[in-house]
């Protein structure tokens, strides 16, 4: 899998493009299985880098998103409500929330594309 | 995200292994540690699985598992039934020869030892297969309490690799593999078979095989139990997935296993029965033979009858947009906690979130609505009617 590299990554598994489109990782829809269930914010929210914005069901287990860097949700991806199933078919272009970035200079901390891949295949092969 | 687990590429050191396990990891399986096994959760989508997809196999084609995790016990001798008879809460004693039936082993308090099938091999053989987590709990507590009668006490857990053919093709799938005419093997019934191996240029034959019509998929299905050598549990395992091909036999993990015996309402040990649930509690009286004049547990349940139940387990569909996990806390609709969830998932098949948790009898009527809570809310679900899931009857 190459990870697209209009974009930025966490280690803990979501993207987030210069525009401030956030969504999780082809390794993190693979690792949680069928996703059945996501739980979005609603529009206005500020959200903060690190903390939990909303949650990912698979059938077997529960996982936070975390925000990448902090801003304010100006969009959701409401067809993930009825077809979370579409993150599972493609997670790079089934983004989550569209934020808009209250610092820039955040994302700066986050890995590119091929350090996360490098940090990906570490992590599946610890 | 927090939770995301990777399967590492080493078997981590104290977990136990089953013959199968190279096969599982060559096959690209998700591995998770269940009870101190290294087990397959769920196959990759690149070979058409996942929990959905296996679980959806079991239901409408047929599924494989490997299940060798499972533990078995054999009694024998003279006086092996009354051994079972009184270890068990069952009626082993209505059981034919060649006849399986659904029974638990209790505490004094009449609560769960564990769940067990126990299957009549013989005219004074009785086999027990038992719960992975508890294998060894259970094969102690069976030796212990049985040590007054005449009869044999066997562990025979490491000598079975377990494999579960389960769904409604499952029976056209081992029926190319064995000798035994499968249509007149009852559900929970079991016969002995030769399986037939046959690969390439070689022919092999796996004589005298215990054949059972069980499973924990609420679904017809066989397991057999063939020895457990690496060579010959993988040549059976990948003899099954090539001859059901053609029925669309997947290998199924953990995970659809569990779903799977969800939507049908069969316990799970330390969900829905554990040491402090009691079988009234647990809703299994029809597994649970009083006219029997003596088992452990039997006094504190005729105690416990009397006096009444404090909790009892229902069924929940959710009605609001939300997923009840195990241990989420069940609240009455003024908030107030009354229960707490055992065993909650979406139901693959059903395509409803489902769950199974302890309420009081006052809050237990079909129709009830209480709430769970999910991160902090409650979320509105109704008491449904179990089990959630019935395999249709054959015309």
């Amino acid at each position: 899998m190459s990870y697209p590299t209009d974009r930025k990554y966490t280690k803990e598994h979501e993207w987030i493009t210069a525009d401030g489109t956030i969504g999780i990782t082809h390794y993190a829809q693979d690792s949680l299985g069928d996703i059945v269930f996501v739980e979005l914010p609603k529009i206005g929210t500020e959200i903060s880098a690190g903390k939990p914005f909303g949650t990912v069901e698979s059938v077997k287990a529960v996982s936070d998103l975390n925000a990448p860097v902090s801003g304010t949700v100006t969009a959701v991806n409401e067809d993930l409500a009825t077809s979370p199933e579409k993150v599972n078919k493609d997670a790079h272009g089934s983004w989550m929330v569209k934020i808009k970035v209250k610092d820039p200079a955040e994302s700066n901390a986050l890995l590119g594309a091929a350090d996360y891949e490098k940090f990906v295949s570490e992590e599946a092969g610890h | 995200m927090s939770v995301v687990e990777a399967t590492p590429t080493v078997v981590p050191k104290n977990v136990r292994k089953t013959a199968l396990n190279a096969v599982h990891r060559q096959m690209g399986a998700k591995m998770v540690d269940f009870n101190g096994w290294d087990m397959p959760v769920e196959y990759p989508a690149s070979i058409g699985c996942g929990i959905v997809s296996e679980h959806m196999a079991v239901r409408t084609g047929v599924g494989i598992f490997d299940v060798s995790h499972m533990g078995d016990i054999r009694l024998a001798g003279r006086e092996a039934l009354a051994a079972v008879q009184h270890i068990s809460m069952n009626d082993a004693s209505r059981l034919a020869i060649g006849q399986a039936q659904y029974s638990a082993l209790l505490y004094p308090q009449g609560t769960f030892v564990d769940d067990v099938i126990v299957h009549r091999l013989g005219e004074d053989e009785y086999l027990l297969v038992i719960n992975a987590g508890t294998r060894e709990k259970d094969f102690n507590w069976v030796r212990d309490n049985t040590r007054r009668f005449n009869c044999a006490v066997e562990n025979l857990s490491d000598d079975f690799t377990q494999i579960a053919i389960q769904g409604p093709k499952g029976v056209d799938v081992l029926q190319k593999l064995t000798d035994r005419d499968l249509s007149a093997v009852k559900f929970y019934w079991v016969t002995r078979g030769t399986i037939l191996l046959v690969d390439k240029s070689m022919r092999r034959y796996l004589g005298d095989t215990l054949i059972a019509r069980t499973g924990y998929t609420a679904e017809d299905g066989f397991e057999i139990y063939v020895p457990s050598d690496e060579a010959t549990s993988t040549w059976v395992w990948n003899r099954i997935l090539e001859v059901g091909k053609e029925f669309g036999a997947v290998p199924c993990g953990l995970g659809a296993r569990n779903t799977l015996r969800l939507e049908g309402k069969l316990p799970l040990y330390g969900h829905e029965i554990s040491d402090t649930i009691n079988v009234w509690e647990a809703g299994l009286d029809r597994f649970c033979k009083m006219e029997k004049p003596e088992f452990i547990g039997r006094e504190a349940l005729e105690k416990a009858k009397a006096e009444g139940l404090k909790k009892t387990l229902v069924g929940l569909e959710m009605i609001d947009r939300g997923i009840a996990r195990d241990e989420y806390k069940v609240l009455d609709e003024a908030g107030r906690e009354i229960g707490y969830v055992t065993s909650g998932s979406p139901a693959p098949f059903l395509k409803k979130n489902i769950a199974l948790a302890y309420v009081p009898p006052e809050q237990a009527a079909i129709g009830t609505t209480v709430k769970v809570e999910i991160r902090g809310q409650g979320v509105k679900a109704q008491v449904v009617p179990t089990p959630f899931y019935k395999r249709p009857k054959k015309a």
